[in-house]
Formats: structure tokens, C-alpha cells, sequence
């Protein structure tokens, strides 16, 4: 098998005493970023992001940089059940189905057995979307090394079709949010004809708007402001985890592995199409409660609830790199987060990159499965440590999460233009978030931005304006086909449900709109 | 004193409707600008504006299908409060001091460098917020920033702001 060749380069390259220090450096540095309000998987990975620019300039150092920040990405996954468990505050969007059973767990005094499960199905969901990478994303590549323009914009288009489809709330303000992301992307010069676009004059606005100062400022400071909204304060259960807790529940834990297997095939489906870990999570958590046996004790606090959600979130953040670095299409925020990364150190994501950066890819691949097997002992070893973190007042942790912010910020691009800037995301993604209008969408509009442009100008050129291109052959209509399907999706669901109120009966109540 | 705490500054659906204006006038800026570098077909292919007007003409759309759901709202969804006087209270006890605290950092008259006006919030907070002890604020809010410093300029090597009293100890 050629991925497995691979793959044990890929061990080598990874299992340097340098890259092992950066992973474990990496997990405790995610952990903590997932525990601590206001800092997340997205935000936590910008803010750090410029401090790897001058190592990835050194030979061999974009494998260390990627290792160092999917790393970062394992801990805050991991991290985010730490808080649901103890506090019941779900340390990122992913875990809030975590804290339906978690927090009754850990009320009980199961905080141990429920730390381990979650931590366990963590473990054994990113093991398989690690595993779907390894073997399907060479297929992917080499499938996608005959995409041209138009291939390239039906994916695109799939994959912000895909948000409105999936979106829970109004897909209306989705498009509004995505269509904003468009927009910022599009201010500066073009690099086509070279005009100056929307900059009204400003120079400041010249080099246009980055979309690492968005996501810190949205998911930053909004969330920061959103936390001391509600006046929050800890008070949370003690972690206890001794050896004898952990065994307790990994004999407890086969049992339910129909529920693991199930919510790691709905988290890798999930995690590929964009739409991300959160819903993932919710579906899988919905899922186990409907076929386990014990489906009416959920939320009362039972393991089985803690595994569902957990292995879906995992499995989903994990796959959602495979999109990313086959096809330069990221499925989540923190996704675009690396692959804006990528950029920046000079490497192309897509289908090129397992042919020209071999070892790269497979360097970082094996410091998934290294990354995730650091990842679980950290943070069985030290879940008393990182919980002591969340006792810190709020008075202390909200302002140096501030700073932390404002210097990540700057060194983006050394400009305190990018500071004010932080600041005026972090209020509009108050309100925002206040009003239901989600970010994901935007955040990945100004990343995709310029390459949909030109993957749609190009195919417009190729066509003299055509625009049936987009259906000239099988793949490309059919990928634009069920890009346009999810697109219509909540119009269709609602059709659907609407004959079926009035063949079975019951009549369903109406979606809110 | 409990009264003015609960008032609601906006209903949902005053903010709602808000946004979605917002939202109109930016999608009806980004079509005109673009309208004005060419949102047509030229000999060489599409101009430059030609994508971004239909950006433009998508956030029109949808501001207005969300102005319209807005006004719709019945009296308990759309009448419910957007955020509590007391809630925004709090909110702005952190929004206004960081505008102030980045000013500081750098403005037309004056920059302080990052690290002198970041101690200074962090003891702000404390101070004001948490009722901490002088000796407590200081040690936290100056070890912290010493921890930075030590991270960002002589660790990783990231130069961030400086002013008068890094330049008073050699660094500039």
C-alpha cells in the first residue's frame, strides 16, 4: 500500500524530539485556549499563528508550524469538554450537547467517568477521521489534479451552499453574513485588471480586509462580551481522575461502541461537507438518544450521552482538514484559520501539495495520529490543572485575554489599523451572535473569497460568459447539481414536510421564519 | 434602581430591523462602486466590479427578505428585549476601556508602546472590578507583561509596540 509507504515517512519526519516538544506544547497551549471564554479553536490558532513565521522560513519548519498548530486545534477540541463537565459552560460551540449529560455527570460526582469518556470518544473519533484522511485523501488529490477553474468554483459553491442549506436558523441572514465576507474580500486591489475596489479613496483600506483580524475580533471579543453579559461566574465540580476512575470506564465504555461507531461516521460525513463539528455533535447526540436503549435517561447524566457528542465533534474537526489540504476548500473556521496559514508560509493547499510537498503532508497526517495519542495523555494526566485555570476571577482573565487579542492582532501584519479593526469586528460579532447571525460562513467567504472570484472569472473566460459551463460534464454539473440541492434544501425539507402534514395528519408547526 | 437594571435598551426587533438596514446600505454601496469600475462585460472578459455587484445585489436581497421577517415579528418574539440596561452596563465596562486602552498604545500624539498600557488595563480590571489589593494588581498585571515581553521579543523574536519606557531600558 502506497499510504502506508507514506504514511511511515511521514512518522519520520514528525517524530523528531524538536516536533514532539512542539505537540505537546502545542495540546497543553489547546487545552488551555479551549478552556479559557473567549479564546477558541479559530481565534486561539490566529493569534499564534504569526509566531511561526520565522520558523516555518527554516528548512523542514512548515512540517513544525502545521504540527505545532493542528495541535493547538487537538487540544482546544479536547479542551472544550473540560469546561462542559465541571462548569457547564461549553468552552466552544462543539460541546454544548457535551454539557447535556456532562454537567449532570459531574453534579452526581461521576465527573471522572464523564472526563474520561469524553476524552476516550474524543481519542477514538479523531482516530477515525485521521484514518478516513490517511486513505481517502490521496484519492481525493489525485481525483482532484484534473479539476479545472469551473471544478474549482462548483466546490466552492458547494461548500457555501452547503451553509445556507444547513443552517438552523434564518438562511437568509447566512447569505447576508457569507455575501459580507464576500465583500470585505473583494476591498482592495484587483488582482486581475489591478483597480482599486471598494477602498473609497482610503488608503488604509489598499491592502484590503485580513480575515485573521475577523476572526480573532468575532469570535474574540464577541465572545468575551457575550460571556460577561451574562455575569458569569464558576462555580464548577472538582475534577478527580485517578487511575482507577480511568480503567472504571474504559470497561465501561465498550459498551457502547455501536453509539461510538455511529457518531464517528455522522462526525467524518459532517466534518467533510462544511457545516462543521457543532451540528455534528447535536445530530450524533440526537441520534444516540433515539436508538440507545436507555434513549429516556439521556440528560439525566449517562455516559452514552457524553460518547455521542464527543466522538461526532472530534471526528468531524478532524475530517474537516481533508477538504482542506486536497482541495484548498476549508470545512471549518479553524480550518481556514490553517490553511490561511499555509498561505502565509508559501505553500499552496490542493491537490499539487501531495506531489510537490510530500513530506509536508505526510509529516503532518502522522502528527495527527502522534498529536491525538499527546492529546489524551495530557489531558487525562493534568484535567485538575486546567480546571484550576477556569477558578481564575473573570476580572483577571478578561483583560489578558484582551491583550492576548490586541497582540495578535498586530503582529498579523504589524499595523495598529488591525487593532481598532479587532475591535469593530468584536462588537458586530456581539451583535451578531446576538441576533443569530452566524460567522462561520463569513469567516470562510473572506478566506475563499478571491480564489471563488477567479475560479468564476476563469470559467467565464473559458466560456465567453456562459454560464451552462457549469454543467458542461458529468462531475462538474453534478458537484453544482447537489450544491444547488442543499442550497434549496430548507425550501425543499419544508416542501416535503408540508405534503407529509397533509397526507399523515398531524400537522407540523412551521419553521421559524 | 432594579427597574432601570431590567429596562430593555431595543427590542429584538428594533435591532433586527437595524442590522438588516445596515446591511442594505453596505450591499447598495458595494453595487454602486462597483457599477462605477464596470460591472459589465468587457472584450477581455468580465471587469472588475462584475463580481462584486452581484455580492452586492445578494446582501440587498436578503437585508430586505430580514427587514421584512423582522417587521413581521409578533409582539413576543420581535417585542422582546435585545439586551438589559444592566447587561449592556457591563458589556460597555469592557468595550470602552479597551477603545481607551488601544489609544494609548498608539494615537497622532503619542504611543505608549503595547506593554505600559496593557499593565495598566489588566490593573484596571483588577482595581475596578475585582477590588483586588495594590500589591496583588501590580505583581499580576506587570508579571504578566514582563512574561510577554519575555515570550514575544526575546523568545520568539515578534516585535511588538514599544515606547519611552522600553526605550529607558535599552530596547527600542
Amino acid at each position: 500500500m502506497h499510504e502506508i509507504e507514506s504514511l511511515i515517512g511521514g512518522f519520520q519526519v514528525a517524530l523528531s524530539w524538536f516536533n514532539l516538544m512542539l505537540m505537546f506544547a502545542g495540546i497543553i497551549l489547546g487545552v488551555i485556549i479551549g478552556v479559557l471564554p473567549g479564546l477558541g479553536g479559530a481565534n486561539g490558532v490566529a493569534i499564534l499563528l504569526p509566531l511561526t513565521f520565522s520558523m516555518a522560513q527554516q528548512p523542514g519548519g512548515q512540517t513544525s508550524a502545521i504540527i505545532l498548530l493542528s495541535c493547538i486545534y487537538w487540544g482546544a477540541l479536547f479542551g472544550g469538554a473540560i469546561t462542559s463537565i465541571l462548569f457547564n459552560i461549553p468552552g466552544e460551540p462543539w460541546s454544548v450537547a457535551t454539557t447535556f449529560d456532562g454537567y449532570p455527570l459531574g453534579q452526581k460526582g461521576r465527573a471522572g467517568a464523564a472526563l474520561t469518556a469524553a476524552f476516550t470518544s474524543s481519542f477514538f473519533g479523531a482516530l477515525v477521521g485521521v484514518l478516513l484522511i490517511t486513505f481517502l485523501s490521496p484519492i481525493v488529490a489525485r481525483f482532484a489534479l484534473r479539476f479545472g477553474p469551473p471544478e474549482f468554483f462548483s466546490v466552492y459553491l458547494l461548500t457555501f451552499c452547503a451553509f445556507v442549506g444547513m443552517s438552523k436558523g434564518s438562511p437568509f441572514k447566512t447569505i447576508a453574513s457569507m455575501m459580507l465576507g464576500f465583500a470585505l474580500a473583494a476591498v482592495g486591489i484587483d488582482t486581475v485588471t489591478g483597480q482599486l475596489r471598494l477602498t473609497f479613496g482610503l488608503t488604509i483600506l489598499l491592502k484590503g480586509f485580513d480575515f485573521l483580524i475577523a476572526v480573532i475580533g468575532l469570535f474574540g471579543i464577541g465572545e468575551i462580551l457575550l460571556t460577561i453579559e451574562e455575569g458569569l461566574e464558576f462555580r464548577g465540580a472538582r475534577a478527580k481522575l485517578n487511575m482507577k476512575v480511568v480503567i472504571q470506564t474504559w470497561k465501561e465504555l465498550p459498551r457502547y461502541w455501536k453509539t461510538s461507531l455511529r457518531s464517528a461516521a455522522v462526525g467524518c460525513l459532517m466534518g467533510i461537507v462544511p457545516g462543521g463539528a457543532t451540528p455534528a455533535s447535536f445530530m450524533s447526540y440526537g441520534l444516540a438518544k433515539k436508538m440507545s436503549r436507555d434513549g429516556e435517561k439521556f440528560g439525566t447524566g449517562v455516559v452514552e450521552g457524553v460518547v455521542a457528542p464527543e466522538t461526532a465533534a472530534h471526528a468531524a474537526g478532524t475530517s474537516a482538514l481533508l477538504p482542506m489540504i486536497t482541495l484548498g476548500v476549508p470545512g471549518s473556521p479553524t480550518a481556514a484559520v490553517l490553511l490561511g496559514g499555509l498561505l502565509i508560509w508559501g505553500l499552496q493547499p490542493g491537490p499539487l501539495l501531495f506531489t510537490e510537498k510530500a513530506d509536508f503532508v505526510w509529516g503532518l497526517i502522522a502528527s495527527m495520529y502522534l498529536g491525538n495519542i499527546a492529546g489524551l495523555i495530557v489531558v487525562l494526566t493534568c484535567v485538575p490543572l486546567f480546571a484550576a485555570i477556569l477558578r481564575v476571577p473573570f476580572s483577571i482573565i478578561a483583560p489578558v485575554i484582551l491583550v492576548i487579542c490586541a497582540i495578535g492582532a498586530y503582529t498579523v501584519h504589524n499595523a495598529m489599523f488591525d487593532v481598532w479593526l479587532m475591535l469593530a469586528f468584536g462588537a458586530m460579532g456581539y451583535v451578531f451572535k446576538k441576533l443569530d447571525y452566524p460567522m462561520a460562513p463569513m469567516v470562510l467567504a473572506l478566506v475563499l473569497g478571491d480564489n471563488a472570484e477567479n475560479g468564476f472569472r476563469q470559467s467565464m473566460l473559458m466560456s465567453a460568459g456562459d454560464m451552462r459551463i457549469f454543467f458542461s460534464n458529468s462531475l462538474v454539473g453534478g458537484i453544482t447539481t447537489l450544491a444547488l440541492l442543499l442550497l434549496f434544501w430548507p425550501a425543499i425539507s419544508r416542501l416535503i414536510a408540508l405534503a407529509r402534514g397533509k397526507s399523515e395528519g398531524p400537522h407540523l408547526p412551521a419553521g421559524p421564519d | 434602581m432594579e427597574q432601570s437594571e431590567t429596562r430593555a435598551v431595543g427590542s429584538v426587533r428594533l435591532w433586527e430591523s437595524l442590522v438588516a438596514l445596515a446591511f442594505l446600505v453596505f450591499g447598495a454601496v458595494v453595487m454602486w462602486d462597483s457599477w462605477r469600475i464596470g460591472a459589465r462585460w468587457a472584450e477581455d472578459g468580465p471587469q472588475a466590479g462584475y463580481f462584486p455587484f452581484y455580492i452586492g445585489v445578494f446582501i440587498v436581497v436578503s437585508a430586505l427578505v430580514i427587514l421584512y421577517t423582522a417587521l413581521k415579528m409578533g409582539p413576543e418574539e420581535g417585542g422582546a428585549p435585545f439586551v438589559e440596561w444592566g447587561q449592556l452596563k457591563l458589556v460597555l465596562a469592557i468595550m470602552i476601556p479597551s477603545v481607551i486602552y488601544v489609544a494609548l498604545i498608539d494615537n497622532p500624539w503619542f504611543s505608549l508602546g503595547i506593554y505600559v498600557p496593557s499593565a495598566l488595563f489588566i490593573a484596571a480590571f483588577m482595581r475596578i472590578l475585582g477590588k483586588y489589593g495594590w500589591l496583588k494588581v501590580a505583581a499580576v498585571s506587570i508579571g504578566v507583561m514582563v512574561a510577554f515581553f519575555v515570550m514575544f521579543e526575546i523568545w520568539f523574536q515578534v516585535p511588538l509596540p514599544k515606547g519611552p519606557l522600553e526605550a529607558a531600558f535599552g530596547f527600542a
